[in-house]
């Protein structure tokens, strides 16, 4: 028998760093077991042609909580904050939306906007009020439950009787209905729509879309940033946090099973046959491979594993990395505007008809585009006066009905190049190396089932009390000691830690009761 | 495009030709799909053959499924609540299965006939629920109701009957053991299993041997008594063994709506069933908490005074002055065979101890005026019926 642990957390994403950092403060020998060579998950950079690095997976920070910044006292160095974004135009005439206002589109649509914007922001931060506990249960007579409980039935109703009602009415709806009620100008629509779409299996018209929206703004009122470093940089702080709490840290160690003996949680076995000993084991993998491939089902309930095979977690962006040359041209763009935000959706019908193939397992023809140039204010990540371009493309559906081959992989980026020179007519000369990530190669690189970033739809079915799915939903999975602290817990995915801490926080609390 | 043949109205059992030219009632109902006879003489004659000679039952509608693969044994030990490593091939283990609730989905019977190869037989269909137990298991399940006709042949002389009918090896089957043996080149598979908590076999073929099958059998049983028998007799049989029915003493979870309607296996009086030992089953987590909170109700099994059975009736804690009842009788009837008036029933905890008296009102009609009484009832630990030649190994001769 080896040392024995007092947790192992599998997978060093920021949640499992995050979350073994804050049980070693607590005092806890904690080992973290990452099956890549390098920390992060979906949160690296790497470099993916000689002198050109990127943000491999997640590439824009939304939501890094605060709570999780002051426990662990973490120092991020910030490319560019509060970027704006900028909704493209084939004619230069772009519109540029920035916090609560938007430049290029009339007068009555920069009213409604600021209106629309406030109100969102105000239904956000009453979802972020929540992000930062776990979730109460319902039925019970806990006492710390019942009181999160009433806390949320008070916050709600402490919008206002209108404001309330408004809430309550658009929570569960789709964003193209309120759009179409609000705005007249497509791009600000379209620029919107992708907003509520991205990182789903859902397209604008899909009910539930105000929601997802929302979850984009509650972050951190919708305020986007981009890491020095690249997203790798905020993992190499998190891990450079949990080292000097005291976390071992191992990577190239694969776990291949959860043990599990007499009905709890043993230790945990890595591919190569090695075994650790622990009591607690966290896992940062999503609750499908957690459950069904590290657990295996024997050990569980068959009510438990029907919910979670059914859990929907069908990725569908897939991930653009060019190394450019130079910046392209972009009409109507001025060189500065390259620190931005850049998206490619043109009207509120283009999101949802680049979505319609995608319900039958096919790419779009003309897909919705979110684009970043890192390089522009980080220099690190290319040689001089060149430059990368990371981009978020949808929708390009985990389950192809053709399957991904290097075919269907090149066919689908010549799609994308097409796109994109639409508006950039130079792009395909200035670039050098390219490298298009689907949702089957983030499956297979971040171990995420079905490549959804979020580890599970982030619908109203998988939130919050029933984030993954009920009995499962505070972080402790129904197999005693083994709990969640990734993306498929709640709040969700983002690079926020908020799962992380909260699992952290439901472990310690456990054991104070035990 | 071609047409497809689809049966309309009830189906008959590989057995029906044999069964309807003994009926003379043409008294019969639907059981899953099939026609079943509720008697095909006379219930009490049949019921007594059960007891004093030997009955044959028609139970091919009894739903039937193949669960094989390499992960069988890990799948149907996670499925039900007892141990079922310890049913070795050639074994059969009465089981009970519950939800993520512990409360009761159906009871059954599971034979181990090969290494790796299991029957499970209940009376609801399941295919749903072991299908999505499945999810995670190397396992094959396959519905082969239709694919097997069985017999059971229940009583005193069933196993004389048997032996005449040439089969070898019968008397060392143990109770719950089951035994293959070549039919008219055909397979025919024996348990000593049954309903009726009496010495008796279940017999189980291919269906293009059934009637060969009932034919030789009957030529066999000629000199013991047989008798084929109808629903009507089981029942009484059954509920004197102590044996509980799906519908009757209690509901398939899956089918309630109203919470507490369910029963779990400890409510039921089949804790001897449920296995803690055993890590992970479904329905563990529910019941170990249940086994620590206790449990809502209790399943009795009455003597009740007098000779009127206490069909649907409520049970009260006193014979009089009670605030509100404490139960009710799920099955009930006159047992001949003991001279028992007897009842199963479901009362709330802590009533219904073992040895205990509660009060059971019955009421009755007697020249379409309604009558009531007040009877007293004890509570019994035992079956009402267990004969010593149920489990002796090997069974006397007749």
């Amino acid at each position: 028998m080896t040392d024995k642990w007092n947790a192992i957390v599998v997978g060093a994403g920021h949640n499992g760093l995050v979350c073994a950092a804050l049980l070693a403060k607590a005092g806890k020998q904690v080992l973290v077991l990452e099956a890549n060579e390098q920390v992060g998950g979906a949160a690296i950079t790497r470099e993916f042609t000689t002198g050109f690095s990127v943000s491999a997976c997640a590439h824009l920070m939304y939501q890094l909580q605060p709570k999780v910044q002051k426990e662990l006292k973490l120092d991020l160095q910030l490319a560019s904050r509060d970027m704006s974004t900028i909704a493209l135009a084939e004619d230069g005439k772009h519109v540029r939306i920035d916090g609560h206002s938007v430049e290029g589109v009339s007068a009555t649509d920069q009213r409604e906007y600021r209106a629309f914007h406030k109100r969102m922001t105000r239904y956000a931060d009453l979802l972020r009020s929540f992000f930062n506990k776990p979730p109460p249960r319902l039925g019970t007579r806990n006492a710390k439950d019942l009181v999160t409980l009433a806390q949320l039935g008070f916050d709600v109703r402490r919008l206002g009787r209108t404001e309330m009602q408004e809430f309550l009415r658009i929570i569960g709806m789709n964003i193209h209905d309120e759009l179409q009620e609000r705005f007249d100008n497509g791009l600000l629509k379209g620029a919107l729509s992708l907003d509520a779409v991205l990182g789903t299996h859902l397209g604008p018209r899909s009910p539930n879309t105000i929601m997802t929206y929302l979850y984009r703004l509650a972050g951190n009122r919708g305020r986007v940033s981009l890491p020095a470093g690249g997203m790798g940089r905020v993992s190499d702080v998190l891990a450079h946090t949990a080292r000097e709490s005291g976390v071992t840290i191992r990577t190239g160690m694969p776990v291949s099973r959860i043990i599990i003996d007499n009905g709890r949680v043993a230790g945990v076995e890595t591919a190569n046959g090695e075994r650790f000993d622990s009591y607690t084991v966290v896992s940062n993998a999503d609750p499908k491979r957690t459950i069904m491939e590290l657990v295996g089902a024997r050990h569980v309930e068959t009510g438990f594993t029907h919910r979670i095979t059914h859990l929907r977690m069908r990725g569908n962006a897939a991930k653009l990395h060019l190394a450019l040359d130079g910046l392209p041209t972009i009409a109507g763009l001025s060189k500065k505007d390259f620190a931005e935000r850049l998206v490619i959706a043109t009207d509120e019908h283009y999101v949802e008809r680049a979505f319609n193939p995608a319900k039958y397992g096919e790419c779009s023809a003309e897909p919705v585009v979110e684009m970043t140039f890192p390089s522009f204010r980080d220099t690190s990540l290319a040689p001089t006066g060149k430059h990368v371009m990371s981009a978020i493309v949808q929708y390009a559906p985990y389950a192809l009905k053709d399957g991904w081959t290097d075919k269907t992989t090149s066919a689908f980026k010549d799609t994308v190049m097409t796109t994109i020179a639409r508006l950039a007519p130079d792009i395909e000369s200035r670039t050098i190396a390219s490298e298009l990530l689907t949702p089957a190669d983030i499956e297979r690189e971040f171990h995420i089932t079905g490549g959804h970033w979020h580890h599970g739809e982030l619908t109203l079915d998988q939130f919050y009390f029933v984030r993954p799915v009920c009995t499962a939903a505070q972080y402790s999975l129904p197999v005693d000691g083994l709990f969640l602290c990734g993306a498929g817990a709640h709040p969700g995915g983002g690079v926020s830690g908020a799962a992380g801490r909260n699992a952290a926080k439901t472990i310690l609390a456990r054991e104070k009761v035990a | 495009m071609s047409i497809q043949e689809v049966p309309q109205g009830r189906l008959r059992t590989p057995f029906y030709s044999r069964l309807a030219a003994l009926d003379t009632l043409n008294a019969w109902h639907e059981w899953k799909g099939y026609s079943s006879a509720d008697a095909l003489y006379c219930a009490d004659i049949e019921y007594f053959a059960i007891r004093n000679a030997c009955a044959v039952f028609d139970l091919s509608p009894m739903t039937k499924y193949r669960i094989e693969g390499t992960d069988s044994l890990a799948y149907i030990d996670r499925l039900v609540t007892r141990d079922m490593a310890k049913i070795r091939p050639g074994r059969v283990a009465y089981a009970v299965w519950c939800d993520d609730r512990g409360q009761v989905i159906d009871d059954g019977t599971i034979f181990h006939l090969r290494e790796g190869e299991y029957r499970l037989c209940s009376q609801e269909r399941h295919f749903a629920w072991l299908k999505t137990a499945a999810i995670g298991f190397e396992v094959s399940i396959t519905e082969e109701t239709a694919d097997i006709a069985a017999l059971a042949l229940q009583g005193p002389t069933s196993f004389s009957t048997l032996c005449g009918m040439g089969i070898e090896g019968l008397g060392d089957l143990k109770p719950f053991g089951l035994m293959h043996v070549d039919f008219e080149g055909a397979e025919l598979m024996i348990s000593r299993t049954g309903f009726t908590g009496d010495l008796g076999y279940e017999l189980w073929i291919t269906p293009d041997k059934a009637e060969a099958l009932w034919d030789a059998l009957f030529e066999a049983g000629k000199l013991f008594g047989i008798r084929a028998m109808g629903t009507h007799a089981l029942e009484t049989a059954r509920i004197e063994a102590g044996y509980i029915a799906a519908y009757v003493d209690f509901l398939p979870a899956d089918a309630t709506v109203r919470t507490g309607r369910t029963r779990s296996p400890l409510e039921l009086g089949l804790d001897w069933l449920v296995d803690f030992k055993k890590p992970n089953f479904n329905g563990r987590r529910a019941l170990a908490r249940e086994k620590r909170n206790g449990s809502t109700w209790r399943l009795v099994k009455l003597d009740i005074d007098g000779n009127k059975p206490a069909h649907h009736s409520y049970v009260y804690a006193k014979p009089k002055n009670n605030k509100s009842d404490i139960g009710f009788i799920t099955s009930a009837v006159w047992s001949p065979v003991c001279k028992q008036n007897i009842a199963l029933g479901s009362v709330r905890m802590p009533h219904g101890a073992v040895g205990s008296t509660v009060w059971v009102e019955i009421y009755y009609q007697r020249e379409m005026h309604w009558s009531r009484v007040m009877a007293e009832a004890t509570v019994v630990d035992k079956p009402f019926w267990f004969p010593p030649r149920r489990s002796a190994t090997p069974p006397e001769p007749f």
